[in-house]
């Protein structure tokens, strides 16, 4: 499999009132074509900043201090302001976690979802009556393809008039549009009712087989990555501490706080054994020592932890940020 | 909407339109002195004839009955005879008013388009000199006392600078056959152009002057909305599309930001309507407004009476219509 | 009711307390207060500053120039009127009419204001349609065509002028009292206080109405400077004070005649009305961020 996606030793910081918080902290990160990379964390730890640091979507107070981003051979931080817009929504595609706040309540969705084929399709007719025939055409495709019954009578209604659901996929119609290469899915059940949320990742699973596409798929539940993910990068306070084929680090954990997650959801293999959530609290971003981010919570802490950690080779295709890997069983 | 949920809005109106028409009424039936004394004025009258001129304005009937008749006349624009001019005083206000109509529109135009422009630039270079110009401009806006604006402004445009017309509507020269009684449709329905834009040059300071605390308001409230707007879901999930700049701004975000700026508008259409009467003052406009300030010195109260009852019901409906507007504009909203 | 219950309440005392620190450390807000009570202090001691008496006519210094102007004098600075009256001295002297109009208008508005928005928000039922009504109706005027339309029927007059505007004035602070009230009644400590058996008027004055004032307050402050404008409209109409008592909005309408020879004497009133109304303008913006966060931009 070829390349994708590839981020080198990312630093994304924002300027607050407290203090510098460096929100992402050297962060590596690769995703091939067609392949599915889980990233999960608790909220805090920088994995959706790391894919706005991507998408080039950093808001003022923030900026990306220094790394490398490159995606399909090139290098987006070094791509003006125009030609990232060219990609964005072409290329590359995010959805956000509630549809409901990331549809705009004063366009319909027929506009909302056209627009971004106005910006991007190529491929359109001239002519102004073939052109709009052929978006109105493609808008109902996108949507009959996401799941939305009688599409064509739907697009001219706004976004309160569907069903939580109905507007994910929606959002999801709008995103996939223009076909992109990767599709950054930032929590795309985590606002839904869990009846529905096993639908919307069966469909993006099944989207992405038959569109050859890859999807990084943010979430904090590793049960929806053991489903769907070919991979899993796991963030801790800014920093990945692990990573790895999603198999692997699911059976045989090499960091103490992806254990700790693991053992705090219910697995059926561990069914009848009591779940231990992780003690203590991420800490605070602003002014951190120069030291493993995860000692104060550890369970497996002692004081040689006390300096900066670096990633370690944790057999084939696999890395973790800890000094104990060894000891972990 | 609903045509019934329309029509549920306008029965909603009819308490406030008697409340405000009672209050007019009772504003005018509790003056001190007499308004048959008044119209008489110096002339000297039989007890019998002032009698039959009492009996006339149905001034011997009951309060109540009174208020009814009131209300029942001010439904057919029958507010009675203007001692003063000698006509029925819906002439004299009907002559009036296209003055004050094509004055205020213009204010309401130029406190649009310099209000949004500059309230969505402030917005998005937030921080910047132009923002803090901005900021600073619309404070003074809001505490400038308007009739002393309107006098500097005549200071420095027309006696220092004299590039301005001190006052008036239209200069003695210029005759425009009155169709539409607005001047700047009457001169080009004539083909005059030269007096169009002499009627231009009268209008820019009153209007200008009329304008300003709108504008200063209405900048502050695209600013703010603009900014909460800017700070939404929907804007940066639009900005993942990769749309470009000017749809994210004026589509996307104007769209939603400026539904409390036209509320606000017609509400601050109040203070376009009630800053006439000083403007028409300032700049001599021979609109309604000045007419009944003056129609306060003659005690010509029948006029004065009519046109508050005017401004009232027109502000009321105003800002039915930005209700309305407001359901327009704004989807989610179900009247 | 003991002390010990009285303890449930949010102590808004230290929460006072640190919102005026934060309103002190705002400089440009402690700047506008200093104007402020500049202006204050002025209207209460216009006779030992004021330079000149006020009414006194001169007809040798008629239209009389700013003193750095040729022609003018440092014991009339700001020049004369077209009566040569001193305006420095009258722009002191209407500084009275000002502040005293702009605080019996808002100190009577608060008052009407905060008691019919308690009634409205804690009875509801029939108190709050019959408030909301009269609010709706009062909604439905213009703000200075009503204030004019009372002033042509009741005549000109200081207390008239209060009246006029203070008829229409309390709505403003009735509305945010009620919705605040609303909020509050449900809370736990007003719950527990009604639990506890306390009367209506206890729970009214005691427990809801110290905890609302911060917005009250906040909102009466912004519209004591439009009241300032509106007075000032009123009198520059000539439906304010009568002459020759002096006071701002007068004064630069008398002004208006002379503005191709003499344009101070229009000129400076209006200075002091825009210092005086920025200043609160700004003072109140700087106690809206401390104190009442939630409207702040």
């Amino acid at each position: 499999m070829t390349l994708l996606l590839e981020v080198t030793n990312l630093c994304t910081e924002f300027n607050t009132r407290a203090g510098l918080v460096r929100a992402v902290d050297g962060v590596s990160l690769r995703v091939s074509r067609g392949e599915c990379l889980g990233v999960v964390g608790e909220s805090g730890s920088g994995k959706s900043v790391t894919f706005a640091s991507v998408m080039g979507l950093v808001r003022s107070p923030g900026r990306i201090t220094h790394g490398m981003i490159f995606f399909d051979g090139r290098e987006l931080r070094d791509m003006s302001p125009d030609e990232m817009r060219a990609t964005r929504g072409r290329d590359i595609a995010m959805t956000m976690q509630d549809a409901l706040t990331a549809l705009n309540p004063a366009l319909t969705v027929g506009e909302q979802l056209s627009e971004v084929l106005i910006a991007h399709d190529e491929t359109l007719p001239a002519g102004r009556a073939a052109r709009r025939v052929a978006i109105r055409d493609k808008c109902v495709e996108m949507l009959g393809l996401v799941g939305i019954p009688s599409p064509q009578s739907r697009l001219a209604q706004y976004p309160h008039e569907f069903s939580g659901g109905m507007r994910q996929r929606i959002m999801i119609a709008i995103a996939l549009a223009c076909r992109p290469k990767l599709l950054i899915a930032d929590e795309p059940t985590t606002a839904l009712d869990v009846t529905i949320q096993a639908q919307v990742l069966e469909l993006i699973s099944d989207i992405r087989a038959r569109l050859g596409m890859a999807v990084v798929l943010i979430t904090h539940d590793l049960g929806v990555v053991a489903e769907h993910c070919d991979r899993v990068m796991v963030m801790y306070a800014g920093q990945v501490v692990e990573e790895g084929p999603t198999e692997q680090v699911i059976t045989q954990p090499r960091h103490p706080y992806t254990r700790g997650l693991l053992a705090s959801i219910p697995r059926p293999a561990m069914r009848g054994q009591p779940l231990t959530p992780i003690n203590g609290q991420v800490p605070d971003l602003v002014g951190l020592p120069p030291q493993c981010r995860f000692q104060s919570r550890c369970p497996m802490a002692r004081p040689e932890c006390l300096v900066e950690v670096p990633m370690f080779d944790a057999g084939p295709d696999r890395r973790a940020r800890c000094l104990r890997l060894e000891d972990m069983p | 909407m609903s045509f019934g949920k329309l029509l549920e809005r306008i029965i909603q109106l009819i308490p406030v339109l008697l409340g405000v028409s009672l209050i007019v009424f009772v504003m005018l039936a509790l003056t001190p002195g007499d308004p048959v004394q008044i119209m008489v004025g110096e002339q000297s009258i039989t007890p019998e004839q002032e009698a039959e001129l009492r009996r006339d304005l149905g001034l011997d009937k009951p309060m109540v009955e009174r208020f009814f008749i009131f209300l029942g006349n001010a439904a057919q624009f029958d507010f009675g005879q203007s001692y003063y001019h000698g006509r029925p005083v819906s002439a004299v206000i009907a002559e009036r008013l296209p003055a004050t109509i094509e004055l205020s529109l213009v204010a309401l135009i130029v406190a649009l388009v310099t209000a949004i422009p500059l309230g969505v630039l402030a917005a998005i270079r937030k921080n910047s000199v132009l923002d803090r110009l901005a900021t600073v401009g619309s404070l003074l806006g809001v505490s400038l006392p308007g009739f002393w604006f309107g006098i500097l402004l005549i200071m420095l445009f027309s006696v220092h600078l004299q590039i301005l017309p001190v006052s008036g509507r239209i200069g003695y020269a210029s005759e425009v056959p009155t169709v539409s009684g607005f001047l700047l449709i009457d001169t080009l329905l004539a083909g005059d152009v030269r007096a169009f834009g002499e009627a231009l040059r009268y209008l820019i300071l009153p209007a200008i002057t009329l304008g300003l605390p709108m504008t200063a308001i209405l900048m502050r409230v695209t600013r703010t909305s603009m900014l909460e707007v800017m700070r939404q879901d929907y804007i940066t999930f639009a900005e993942a599309k990769g749309l470009p700049r000017r749809r994210v701004l004026f589509r996307h975000a104007l769209k939603n930001a400026l539904i409390p700026t036209v509320s606000v508008a017609a509400i601050e259409m109040g203070s376009l309507l009630g800053g006439n009467m000083i403007v028409e003052t300032v700049f001599g406009w021979p609109g309604l407004g000045r007419l009944v300030v003056e129609s306060i010195f003659l005690r010509n109260y029948p006029l004065v009476q009519a046109a508050v009852l005017l401004y009232a019901v027109t502000y009321v409906l105003l800002n039915f219509i930005a209700d309305i507007l407001y359901t327009v504009l704004n989807p989610r909203v179900k009247l | 009711m003991t002390e010990a219950t009285l303890a449930s309440a949010p102590p808004a005392d230290s929460l006072f307390r640190r919102n005026l620190r934060d309103f002190r450390s705002n400089r440009l807000a402690m700047a506008s207060v200093i104007v402020v009570l500049i202006f204050v202090i002025m209207a209460v001691a216009a006779p030992l500053i004021a330079p000149q008496d006020p009414n006194e006519t001169d007809l040798f210094r008629r239209l009389q120039p700013p003193a750095w102007i040729e022609g003018g004098e440092w014991a009339f600075v700001l020049g004369c009127d077209g009566l040569g009256r001193d305006i420095f001295s009258r722009i002191i002297y209407g500084a009275r009419i000002s502040i005293f109009i702009g605080v019996a208008v808002i100190v009577l508005a608060t008052g009407v204001g905060i008691l019919a928005g308690l009634a409205a928000g804690y009875f509801r039922g029939w108190v709050d349609v019959v408030i909301g009504r009269i609010v709706d109706i009062l909604l439905g005027f213009p703000y200075l065509i009503f204030a004019i339309g009372l002033m042509a029927m009741m005549g000109p007059g200081l207390f008239n002028i209060v009246l006029a505007l203070a008829y229409k004035e309390w709505v403003i602070p009735c509305r945010v009292v009620r919705g605040e009230t609303l909020a509050v009644r449900e809370l736990e400590y007003v719950e527990a206080a009604r639990a506890l058996g306390a009367g209506s008027r206890h729970i009214m004055w005691r427990e809801i109405l110290p905890n609302i004032l911060s917005p009250v307050i906040v909102v009466s402050t912004i519209r004591m400077a439009n009241v300032i404008i509106l007075e000032a409209s009123l009198s520059f109409l000539g439906l304010g004070v009568q002459p020759p008592t002096a006071s701002w909005g007068s004064m630069v309408s008398d002004g208006r005649a002379f503005i191709l020879e003499a344009w101070w004497v229009s000129t400076f009133p209006g200075v002091a009305i825009l210092l005086l109304v920025l200043a609160i303008n700004v003072a109140s913006q700087g106690l809206r961020d401390a104190f009442d966060p939630r409207f702040s931009e």
